[in-house]
């Protein structure tokens, strides 16, 4: 640059806060720090202009940086600096001797490490653990980020949260709060969430140690955080900086790099700059408007009007009512109705995380109200608190969610086909053929773009969410913004808001995805008729108009919105209520006197570890949830157990000795395909002398101990475990590890091959790439061809010939065989016990559950103890392995058949739909790409043979409470069917 | 064979169009037109724009990868456009086989066709593992051999264009000529059919023809793609990475196609290797392997002799970069030619690369991600970045990203 000037001035524009620093004489002579709102010109503009007032028309070498910079810097024509590469500058220039900093950002994460050259990383796409996650979890919590701050300080106990998304994360704080964890605790939580996945993601292995800086905003406003880091990263206290300038770190960064490379202009001349940059053009990527004049809204509005149920006056009702109470994840919701079926009373409010409260004063205030005039004959609890509720207040009948709203909708529309309910937290689908309960659908823990969703976009743009939906209405140009996940639909916001898109077509685009997340992901229709003709839609979420419109111009047909619609699973439950005849329903002097204390305890009754909730009531009762089986109710456990091939087959792989071999130990990792293939191994290396140790059941204590090597963050759990398998292993000092590569799995003669999935097959080539076992253990990770056995055999001398000498081919081959015939008696008695559970079952009547997965989905940390769930509401459980030969492959596939593990699937899918008692319920573990293959394929096997479907997905965390309605859904539906 | 299967009859080779995805247009041009003078009336899709991926995300799971949800999307997109009588069509598509998820592509196409109302519309999948029956479409070995040829001319065009393009003096001239080339080979191979001699003349002539293309004399800085391989290729998978890159100052190299292709035979080689699978067929294969191995090593001298532009590695040290990283049995997806192809660009000097993936992509786990460390372990002037392409990822975070790695490129 010729032009030398005094100031220098760098802007860090990022996701969601601008930041501007002014240098002269290499000192800070104007510094400001705030959020821009997605207003990005007008921010950057109003600092340009606090500027001028300081210096004048002095001229300024200028460089911009930041995610929402770039396009600014192109579009103004003023140097751009990468922000990483600003930290870089800025820490070369201010703490030259630093090793690593540590940057948070809005909705990036970042580590650079100094020594032995430079090494930039940043998140990837799909990574949580950002200023962005800890603001979404403040309002989940319902405090700012400052409050969020303050409780964490004064924390006793930390849980575990997953932090990879904020979606993940509400599901394992929801229930947490549910259940009366302290927020002080949850709060500290958060940063730990925060701290891991910064560590785990970002670091990789690498350590993190001498000086490290650390930047960013929330790494600058938020106390917890840093304390969580020093705790966690053990550094010493005067190697952890946090620099008053932590905020600006990157603004200071791109003045220092504008001196030599700055674009050199008055503060007027780069406002005019930025005033006359053309526009970023708009992005053609816009929707049609909901409505095209105010008469189409008119008429729709009239239309819906329509759908309304009665109500009658509680003040001079005279006679018998009947309560509903339908206790969700988030809300809480009561109607209480008359004779006629008219609602006396209603209530829909946020649960305050204690529905129990809730509940109390709400039956004060009904029981107030009615006085002698109204008696209430009957009363029925419906939702996750359900069991609760029932328990506390003496409510007479539980009933299934899904029956629940089926009964309400089918009040506005007895005809109904397809009831399309989308609420707070969840999106519940069901198809009605001949009046009963055809097919159910619910959303993944990560699809959930439901109504809390767009709540929070509402909050973040600064509106309400009544205001903010009716702004969509008039849009003119809704913004497309995709049908994925909450986290990418964070960036398309965003994104769009850099383009210029108004804040309605922002809330049209939204409401517009919000349809399309529940149609195409959640329903999977490719056509409106797919859905029938008579389709209600309900549940708070379809208030908003914008929605209800966005649906049926998806859809291309009028759909039916009860005026109640977010009120439905109440107002049926109260329906259902009006069949019984003696009510128990706590009475008003006892409901005066009604204590209730809920207390958190561990079940150490297994190795689930069940986080339990012990509530006690005023009247001496109890009711304990959390729990998987009765062990944790303290109660004496009778009778036999109820079958459990999971069981069953963790007892197997549990009993196979260790043994005293002398020629080494052989450590086996015991995730992935090990659940398979252990008695293969296991005897191939007994036969060879060995001593065989397998590394302890997964615990999330051991996932936590190789987190730290996982480069692919999206990969599955049941993979990602592996590290800490490995990890174990090392501990145990072994002699050599043992996970081979396998292109081929079990040739079960059933599909045109017998693969694994690429991670199944291949995943050691990770584990010795990313985990510096070379000078830590021996790892042996051959490529076998399993189906060979002389092949086999060389394979197996071959690459143990390197670490314990060469074996005679006689002893190998016949270690093979030793090996081969202990797999396949081990596979015999998995048949035989699947077969003899199956007899016990249907002599003692109970249904029978074909729990499909993988063989790893048997491990307690992967299925979350789902299997002991099933036992426990009565239903015997099979895995696919143990049933799959009892039938024969479906003859016609809509796939191509070739993996081993997942062609099991499509046979127990057929023998669950030969078999009139048995039901299939598919375990799907987050990230598996190959069950987007299988899923829609299993679906179809079932559902074209007249079954139910039902999927549960599963990671590192799952939410139980929304496993157990899913499964009750599925029961409530066959019982219901079954007494047609 | 799976379900909702079609037959492409020989009656329906007299007057069906064949629609086929454009993942590369060089290369994929001159193979279809290798298959036209087969008899085949083949048309690439050159169609674009938002309703593709929303097609996709409409006709199949979303959770299927990316490159999935374009090319269903892609193919919907031109059948419902009313462009085609839907009853004279075909569609074909190329497809590698194996563990990965992608050896379902052929089915996903045919669910999505039938969901849409058009599963009487016959798909092709061309294969190196071997056909699926259909008795109107069969490729001879001479046709098998010109596409050889197609593949190594369109490798060489897509090179000579990537070398000149960011120096270019006449904006566009690069792609031009590589375009009237293309054409030129296509008229030239169609006209006097081929051989070998021929065709180092023509490697020869475009040599020629791109060097005397005016370029700047500056050196810029190199910038490597490799990926899955429709990602990697394909515009429409990676927002046109490979406009962004020249756009921000970069050469941009990609290793080609041919690669692909002998990765996926010396992968039955590697089987026999290992396992001793295929003991029948690998003197055939090891042949044929050899045979292509030959003509690619044609190509390489011709362009070092010529002395101007950068030649690819052989493939057969692309086989050996490997050593110490990860084993060639590791043969799903891109398998290990993915850090082969890292490992390549790095010794041959080009530093910066941007690893390409659909989300979720599952041998890229292993084969992307996971060969990171150990290969900036021991390369540590290499400047990797992993970039996810989905079908709502986030451009301004790719961007930034991509930024970040210009911003520490060598």
């Amino acid at each position: 640059m010729d032009v030398k000037t005094e100031y220098l001035l760098g802007i860090d524009i990022g996701s969601t806060t601008a930041k501007a620093v002014l240098i002269k004489n290499r000192a800070v002579v104007y510094e400001k720090y705030a959020r821009h709102f997605s207003k990005v010109r007008e921010k950057c503009c109003e600092l340009i202009k606090e500027i001028g007032n300081i210096i004048g028309d002095s001229p300024m070498s200028i460089a911009i940086s930041g995610s929402a910079g770039l396009g600014l810097a192109e579009s103004a024509e003023v140097a751009f600096i990468q922000e990483v590469f600003a930290t870089g500058e800025v820490v070369r220039y201010m703490e030259p001797d630093t090793s690593c900093v540590i940057e948070l950002g809005g909705e990036d994460a970042k580590i650079i490490f100094f020594d032995g050259g430079i090494d930039e990383r940043m998140n990837g796409s799909c990574a949580g653990g950002t200023g962005a996650f800890i603001d979404q979890m403040a309002t989940l919590l319902d405090v700012d980020p400052d409050t969020l701050d303050r409780l964490s300080l004064d924390y006793k106990r930390i849980y575990p949260i997953a932090s990879r998304c904020g979606v993940f994360a509400k599901t394992d704080i929801q229930p947490l709060l549910n259940q009366g964890a302290r927020k002080e605790d949850v709060a500290a939580s958060i940063y730990q969430a925060v701290v891991n996945q910064t560590i785990a993601g970002l670091a990789q292995g690498r350590r993190i140690e001498g000086k490290v800086l650390f930047l960013g905003g929330p790494l600058y406003y938020c106390e917890g955080l840093r304390r969580r880091f020093i705790e966690t990263l053990k550094i010493p206290a005067n190697n952890a900086v946090f620099p008053a300038y932590a905020r600006f770190a990157v603004a200071m960064g791109t003045a220092i790099y504008a001196e030599k490379n700055g674009t050199v202009l008055t503060g007027e001349q780069l406002l005019s700059r930025i005033n006359l940059a053309p526009e970023n053009t708009v992005s053609q990527n816009r929707l049609p408007p909901l409505f095209a004049d105010p008469k189409e809204y008119r008429e729709f509005k009239s239309r819906h009007s329509g759908s309304d149920v009665k109500r009658c006056d509680a003040e001079a009702y005279r006679g018998n009512a009947y309560l509903g109470i339908d206790c969700g994840s988030t809300t809480t919701k009561l109607v209480l109705i008359n004779e006629d079926k008219e609602i006396l009373y209603s209530y829909y409010a946020s649960n305050k995380g204690n529905p129990v409260e809730v509940v109390k004063d709400e039956l004060k205030k009904i029981y107030a109200l009615g006085g002698n005039r109204i008696k209430i004959c009957g009363s029925a609890a419906t939702g996750y608190g359900e069991e609760l509720i029932k328990n506390a207040f003496g409510v007479d009948i539980g009933v299934v969610e899904t029956i629940a709203h089926y009964t309400a909708a089918k009040y506005f529309m007895p005809g109904v086909d397809f009831i399309l309910d989308i609420g707070g937290q969840d999106i519940k689908c069901f198809r009605i053929r001949n009046g009963a309960i055809d097919s159910i659908m619910l959303n993944e823990a990560c699809s959930s773009g439901c109504g809390s969703f767009l709540e929070t976009f509402a909050k973040s743009l600064g509106f309400d969410i009544e205001e903010f939906a009716t702004r969509g209405i008039f849009a003119h140009n809704p913004v497309n913004l995709g049908s994925r996940c909450t986290v990418f639909m964070n960036s398309s916001v965003k994104q769009s808001q850099k383009e210029g898109a108004a804040v309605e077509d922002i809330s049209a685009g939204l409401s517009i995805s919000v349809v399309k997340n529940a149609l195409y992901k959640v329903i999977r229709a490719s056509s409106p008729d797919e859905l029938g003709e008579n389709i209600v839609v309900q549940g708070g979420t379809f208030y908003n108009d914008a929605v209800l419109r966005a649906f049926e111009k998806e859809l291309g047909k009028n759909v039916v919105r009860p005026s109640i619609a977010g009120l439905m699973g109440a107002f049926g439950a109260a329906l259902c209520a009006m069949r019984v005849k003696d009510s128990s329903l706590i009475k008003t002097e006892e409901l005066n006197n009604f204590t209730h204390q809920a207390k958190s305890a561990v079940c150490r009754g297994c190795t689930n570890n069940c986080h339990l909730t012990v509530n006690t009531f005023g009247n001496g009762k109890r009711y304990i949830s959390g729990n998987r089986c009765e062990k944790g109710l303290g109660e004496e456990f009778s009778g036999k157990p109820l079958a459990n091939l999971y069981r069953f087959k963790r007892g197997l792989l549990a009993s196979l000795p260790e043994g005293d071999g002398t020629v080494g130990t052989i450590g086996l990792p015991l995730a992935l395909g090990m659940y398979e293939l252990l008695p293969l191994w296991h005897g191939i290396f007994q036969s060879l002398g060995f001593k065989t140790v397998v590394s302890s059941p997964s615990t999330r204590r051991i996932y936590e101990k190789g987190q730290f090597s996982i480069p692919s963050d999206t990969a599955c759990y049941p993979a990602k475990i592996m590290h800490g398998h490995i990890e174990e292993l090392i501990e145990k000092t072994v002699d050599a590890i043992f996970y081979p590569c396998l292109t081929n799995n079990v040739n079960e003669n059933s599909g045109n091959n017998h693969y694994n999935c690429p991670v199944v097959a291949y995943y050691s080539e990770l584990l010795n790439g990313n985990m510096d076992l070379k000078d830590r253990t021996k790892f042996l990770y051959p490529y076998l061809d399993i189906n060979n056995p002389s092949q086999l055999a060389k394979g197996i001398g071959k690459c143990l010939e390197g670490v314990f000498g060469k074996f005679s081919s006689r002893a190998l081959n016949k270690a093979v065989k030793r090996g081969i015939k202990q797999y396949k008696e081990h596979m015999k008695l998995i048949r035989l016990e699947g077969e003899r559970s199956l007899i016990e079952a249907r002599e003692n009547g109970s249904r029978i559950i074909v729990l499909a997965g993988r063989p790893y989905h048997v491990d307690p940390e992967i299925n979350h103890g789902i299997d002991t769930l099933i036992n426990s509401l009565g239903l015997a459980v099979v895995s696919e392995d143990s049933i799959c030969h009892l039938t024969d492959m479906p003859v016609q596939l809509g796939v191509l058949n070739q993996w081993t593990y997942h062609s099991r699937l499509y046979r127990s899918a057929k023998f669950a739909v030969e078999n009139k008692d048995v039901q299939l319920v598919q375990l799907v573990s987050f990230g598996c790409g190959v069950d987007a293959i299988t899923t829609d394929e299993v679906c179809s096997i079932l559902e074209n043979g007249g079954k139910y479907y039902t999927q549960l997905k599963i990671d590192e965390i799952t939410n139980l409470g929304a496993v157990k309605i899913r499964l009750r859904s599925l029961l409530g539906a066959l019982d219901e069917k079954e007494g047609e | 064979m799976s379900g909702n299967y079609v037959e492409f009859t020989k009656e329906m080779k007299k007057d069906y169009t064949i629609l086929a995805p454009n993942m590369l247009p060089l290369q994929f041009s001159l193979i279809a037109k290798v298959l036209e003078t087969e008899g085949y009336n083949v048309e690439l899709l050159q169609n674009s724009g938002t309703n593709i991926p929303e097609l996709g995300l409409k006709y199949c799971h979303n959770d299927t990868c990316y490159p999935a949800i374009l090319v269903i999307g892609q193919f919907l997109d031109a059948l419902l456009s009313g462009k085609y009588d839907t009853n004279k069509v075909a569609l074909l598509y190329f497809q590698t086989g194996g563990g990965c998820r992608a050896s379902n592509y052929i089915s996903l196409i045919r669910k999505a066709l039938k969901k849409a109302g058009l599963g009487h519309i016959p798909v092709i999948s061309l294969s190196l593992r071997g056909l699926e029956k259909h008795s109107g479409f069969k490729l001879s070995l001479s046709a098998l051999h010109r596409c050889v040829y197609a593949v190594l001319y369109g490798d060489l065009l897509f090179s000579l264009r990537n070398q000149c393009k960011p120096y270019e003096l006449i904006s566009g001239a690069a792609q031009t000529l590589a375009e009237e080339y293309c054409d030129k080979l296509i008229r030239k191979m169609s006209a006097d059919g081929i051989s070998f001699k021929k065709f180092k003349a023509n490697c020869s002539l475009i040599l020629d023809a791109f060097a005397k293309l005016p370029r700047k004399k500056e050196k810029k800085v190199q910038v490597g793609i490799v990926g899955e391989i429709y990602v990697k290729f394909s515009p429409l998978g990676n927002n046109n990475l490979e406009q962004l890159l020249v756009d921000n100052g970069a050469e941009v190299t990609i290793p080609g196609l041919f690669d692909f292709f002998m990765y996926c035979m010396y992968n039955q080689i590697s089987d026999y290797i290992l396992y001793k699978k295929g003991r029948l067929f690998h003197p055939a294969i090891k042949f044929a392997f050899n045979f292509m191995l030959k003509k690619q090593a044609e190509v390489i001298r011709l362009i070092k002799e010529h002395g101007v532009f950068r030649a690819p590695a052989k493939f057969s040290r692309v086989i050996e970069l490997t050593e110490g990283y990860i084993s060639h049995g590791c043969k799903m997806g891109e398998g290990w030619l993915l850090p082969a192809e890292m490992l390549e660009l790095a010794d041959s000097g080009v530093k910066n690369i941007v690893c390409t993936q659909p989300f979720g992509c599952l041998p890229n786990h292993i084969c992307g991600k996971g060969m990171m460390k150990p290969i900036k372990d021991r390369n540590p002037d290499i400047n990797i970045v992993a970039i996810d392409y989905d079908a709502s990822a986030s451009q301004v975070n790719q961007v930034n990203r991509i930024k970040l790695m210009l911003a520490n490129a060598k």
